[in-house]
């Protein structure tokens, strides 16, 4: 009785996660321009989103910022997870919690609080005739900080668990600290900075409140993009790339999922 | 030369810590507290005052605990189900439940417009089967749906963590003692997930009360929560020192959702703070 009874509620929260995205995958045969009306099945979306400009500057924009953002992220989540190692305990907790402002914060609020800087910042500046133009630089900033926390999180328990004396013992055999370094501790923390890395780039591929604040006019991701078209009606395509995206990201999944089951869950949950 | 070597270890990060997290903090402090010429003033607080505005900040507070609460007594049973799977069975099935995560996140709560709408699909399968109709779109009741929906996975995944942490020792141990499995559940799992569970709760309560997006698709135009006034203030209004201000006095409930967890999450270590 409690097995079957599990097993309805489970099924029940399935449907309550996966109906928004089979409309959403269903809208995307959709022949018909608007999602009141069902007018048939059709490829066509999937075939004219690629002649649209406009949504693939927006994909572009948003796949770039996300490798960038994850990219620099890792690389400063890394050194400050080494240093806050180094640190006495004291330091290290005010550090720790000043660096995950931004995950506990609402975004609303780190939003503005950016935009904010990057206005007091451009009329610092325009003293002397600079500028500041919102755009792919802010929110590349943007995600970058809010960003950060993720990777330190993901690489620190790996930092941790470290031997030191493999480390100690590289350099009393003569290699140097850098090669030392390369060769014993990175070896050891990759997962964590891989998952870190992923973590980062995901949630920078989603993000629309930060984005919405700190991006100027002119400058989309596919997130802004869509809650500015949602007024005038979603352009199917959207549905399309949003699916193909969607599917892709499943199928990545697949093939390296396998074999890192322990990993998983830290590689995908944010 | 150690020393060296650590400032440019510690210099990249901390600099950016301080120019991008805790200065901006500041900034919204100092528009919030001065008017357009620079000047201290409290109006940019006063201003939470209006009748529109306190009704906004009520609805997000009340929505937000509701769906917190629904969360919670959601995401607890089906942690402890999942928990109790075998150890194959839960990576798959955990997986599943974060899968969706990776449609977009604004085209997600836009979905429920279609499921919703007078004539949408939930509407017609109800009449298929000749059960009474839900009208609930562009009501608060469809921005409190929209909320469990999204924040659901933010609240299952620390539960789960914490509950995945229990020795199954203490377990046997309390059942080899004697308890039944309600007080099993209530002495021994219940206290040890708490972290689990304070953590679910901030990182559900605090997107839901400062949300803009599910209010603006869900809500139609006519359900305005705080965070949509403060949006507006920013994006439309252009009046950056009200919508500081504004936002000064909502960091006040995320500071306290932020102290309970501190509170809460002091004896056992920074783990639960990770989802």
């Amino acid at each position: 009785m409690r097995k079957i009874l599990s097993r309805i509620y489970l099924v029940f929260i399935f449907i309550l996660l996966y109906a928004p995205i089979a409309v959403l995958i269903i809208l995307s045969f959709n022949n018909s321009r608007t999602r009141a009306k069902w007018g048939g099945w059709t490829l066509s979306w999937y075939a004219s989103m690629f002649r649209d400009d406009v949504i693939m500057a927006a994909l572009g924009n948003t796949l770039l910022i996300a490798v960038l953002s994850a990219l620099i992220a890792t690389i400063l989540g890394l050194m400050a997870s080494i240093s806050l190692l180094a640190m006495k305990r004291k330091n290290r907790n005010i550090v720790l919690s000043l660096l995950n402002i931004p995950m506990l914060n609402a975004e609303i609020v780190t939003g503005i609080s950016l935009m904010l800087i990057f206005i007091a910042f451009g009329q610092f500046l325009s003293r002397w005739g600079y500028m500041i133009e919102f755009g792919f630089g802010t929110v590349l900033i943007g995600h970058i900080t809010f960003n950060i926390p993720y990777t330190v999180l993901s690489i620190m328990p790996k930092l941790r668990q470290i031997n030191i004396s493999t480390y100690e013992a590289a350099l009393d055999l003569g290699a140097s600290r850098w090669l030392a370094f390369r060769k014993v501790i990175i070896p050891d923390i990759m997962p964590g900075v891989l998952s870190g890395f992923m973590l980062a780039f995901t949630l920078s591929l989603d993000d629309f409140v930060i984005t919405h604040f700190t991006k100027g006019p002119g400058f989309d991701t596919l997130s802004t993009k869509i809650y500015t078209e949602v007024r005038k009606g979603i352009k199917p395509e959207m549905y399309a790339l949003s699916t193909l995206l969607f599917v892709s990201v499943l199928i990545l999944l697949l093939i390296f999922g396998r074999g890192r089951k322990k990993q998983q869950g830290a590689l995908i949950i944010p | 030369m150690k020393k060296k070597w650590r400032i440019w270890l510690d210099g990249p990060y901390l600099i950016w810590t301080a120019a991008f997290i805790i200065i901006p903090l500041l900034m919204i402090v100092y528009f919030g507290l001065t008017d357009k010429t620079g000047a201290f003033t409290w109006s940019n607080i006063l201003q939470m005052g209006t009748p529109e505005r306190l009704k906004a900040l009520f609805l997000s507070l009340l929505l937000s605990l509701i769906a917190t609460a629904i969360c919670l007594l959601m995401a607890y049973p089906l942690a402890l189900i999942l928990n109790n799977m075998k150890a194959g069975a839960t990576g798959f099935i955990t997986t599943i439940f974060i899968i969706p995560m990776w449609m977009n996140s604004l085209l997600r709560i836009l979905a429920w417009q279609t499921l919703l709408e007078r004539n949408g699909v939930i509407n017609q399968l109800l009449g298929m089967m000749h059960l009474p109709k839900l009208y609930i779109i562009n009501t608060p009741y469809a921005i409190a749906l929209g909320m469990i929906y999204d924040f659901l996975p933010f609240m299952l995944l620390p539960i789960y963590n914490a509950l995945q942490k229990i020795d199954v020792n203490v377990v046997n141990a309390a059942y080899d003692l004697g308890a039944n499995r309600f007080q099993t559940f209530w002495k021994v799992i219940f206290p040890l997930s708490l972290p689990g569970v304070i953590s679910g709760i901030t990182m559900v309560f605090v997107p839901a009360l400062t949300t803009f997006v599910i209010s603006d698709f869900l809500g139609g135009s006519k359900v305005l929560l705080i965070g949509n006034v403060i949006e507006q203030q920013f994006t439309q209004v252009g009046n950056w020192n009200v919508g500081s201000g504004l936002s000064l006095v909502l960091m006040i409930f995320i500071l306290i959702s932020m102290a309970i967890m501190q509170h809460y999450d002091k004896d056992t270590g920074e783990s639960t703070t990770t989802l």
